[in-house]
């Protein structure tokens, strides 16, 4: 049998064949790779053709929330009586906390201006729906539901009732991304809270746990420890709670142990998320080396390359 | 002749069956549901089931209907599931542009077949995409995804019958097989 050729007989011709076509839009698709990947020029083309796309998503949305709505006027009393006993316990169970906070908060506020400590927690923050999780197996995203009209800025920490989720790493016109602490290239300072260890918890991508990177086997850090953020980056306010220790393994001849966490904020199952608003900037880094010294090196190096 | 008789059942076009030329609103609303689709929020298990419906429309439009959606069209659907998905910008374009150069290479031969042997082309084309998007990611620097990376293509494989079904019933003729 004669294989059936893959291009149309000549009178069929419309434009270019469909090789040559590959080849062209393969090629674009690769500089296309390259130009997002390395230099970021694309920003603005993707926020606009974003700006067109969100409104289409947020019509998906509308059926779901409408039954969802019809489901929450059906909710049984009982449902609702429960609902109220736990949030009135809880209510209960947090006022001490709330009771103190007024003085703990002035006297703070005291005793940091005796020390002439700089404000770490900027005022005003946003409570964000998370719309919908990236379709996108590799990374750890959500998209939530507000944006730069709500005067959000790429850096901001997530967080939920339980700790700290993740961080907004691009802000849309009425929507934003967040990366989540799972992520592969996330990263959060933390500190231990019970001894203090300072360390900082990788994400590792989807299905496997973050974990404490570049930790010497003799820190002080054992399983259950509770991990917050020490607030060293300047982005995530001090304090945040962000994992627990889940396992730990000190290996005789490995430099560093190897320290796995479980994430204490709902990264995968949290709907309604805070946005902080971004901490007031640290001062700035004091200067490296002085720069007759540092001429004095480079000088030296060059003579030494020269001779 | 009954009524019956004159709309088209929802069964499969046998492959002598000559069906009318798609409507092109009938294609891009086609293409606009299945972007939808794509974009439905999901979590857990539902979205390591889910396929990429974006993908599986396209290569039934560029099988079917080749003057309308082809390498072009579905590169730039690509593009715009890169801008979904925060994705860089390129990566479904690529797939999308060789899943349509696929289709076209396939488009003559695999109508011949019963739809059930088509699922398994169909199956071969959506993996060899989504090993695309794969190998740019991880000459990217992205580990190896959990075995249920494989989960979707498969599904898109097997809702390619349902599908078919569902996409040419528009195209059957009005006439039934009876005057045959």
């Amino acid at each position: 049998m004669r294989p059936i050729p893959a291009e149309p007989p000549p009178f069929f011709r419309r434009g270019p064949s469909a090789l040559a076509r590959v080849t062209f839009f393969g090629l674009a698709s690769i500089v296309l790779l390259f130009v997002d990947a390395r230099f970021r020029y694309l920003e603005d083309v993707r926020q606009a053709a974003g700006a067109i796309l969100f409104p289409l998503q947020r019509l998906v949305r509308v059926p779901g929330e409408a039954l969802d709505s019809v489901a929450a006027y059906f909710a049984s009393k009982r449902d609702l009586e429960r609902d109220n006993e736990r949030l009135r316990s809880e209510l209960i169970a947090q006022s001490p906390a709330a009771q103190g906070y007024v003085p703990a908060r002035d006297e703070n506020a005291r005793l940091k201006a005796l020390v002439d400590l700089k404000a770490t927690h900027a005022e005003g923050s946003t409570v964000v729906q998370v719309l919908y999780t990236g379709r996108d197996p590799f990374a750890q995203k959500v998209f939530v539901s507000r944006g730069r009209e709500a005067g959000l800025v790429p850096g901001s920490a997530v967080i939920d009732e339980h700790g700290v989720v993740g961080q907004l790493t691009r802000v849309h016109p009425t929507m934003s991304e967040v990366t989540l602490v799972t992520d592969k290239d996330h990263a959060v300072p933390v500190k231990a809270e019970r001894s203090g260890v300072r360390s900082v918890l990788y994400g590792a991508g989807t299905g496997r746990t973050p974990e404490l990177r570049f930790t010497p086997p003799s820190a002080d850090i054992r399983v259950g420890d509770r991990l917050v953020t020490s607030g060293l980056d300047g982005t995530y306010p001090p304090g945040l709670a962000v994992a627990q220790v889940t396992r730990v393994e000190r290996e005789t001849g490995q430099m560093f142990a190897r320290i796995e966490c479980a994430p204490l904020g709902g990264v995968d199952r949290s709907e309604t998320l805070l946005v902080l608003a971004p901490p007031a900037a640290l001062p700035p880094r004091p200067e490296e080396p002085s720069e007759a010294e540092a001429a004095r090196k480079g000088g030296r190096a060059k003579a030494r390359r020269g001779g | 002749m009954s009524f019956a008789s004159r709309v088209p059942s929802f069964t499969p076009a046998r492959p002598e069956e000559i069906l009318k030329p798609a409507k092109p609103w009938f294609v891009v609303l086609t293409l606009v549901l299945a972007f939808l689709a794509n974009t439905l929020p999901t979590t857990g298990v539902a979205l390591a089931l889910k396929p990429d419906f974006v993908a599986l429309t396209l290569l039934y439009w560029c099988i079917q209907a080749p003057r309308y959606v082809g390498v072009g069209v579905s590169w730039t659907l690509g593009l715009v599931m890169d801008v979904v998905d925060a994705t860089l910008f390129g990566q479904h374009a690529l797939a999308y542009a060789a899943l349509a150069y696929g289709a076209e290479y396939f488009r003559r031969r695999v109508l011949r077949f019963p739809l059930w042997q088509q699922a398994v082309q169909v199956a071969v084309l959506l993996g060899a995409c989504a090993l695309l998007v794969l190998l740019v990611r991880m000459i990217g620097g992205a580990p190896l995804p959990r075995w249920t990376y494989a989960v979707p293509p498969i599904v898109g494989a097997l809702l390619w019958p349902p599908l078919t079904v569902v996409l040419q019933w528009p195209q059957r003729p009005t006439r039934s097989a009876s005057t045959f």
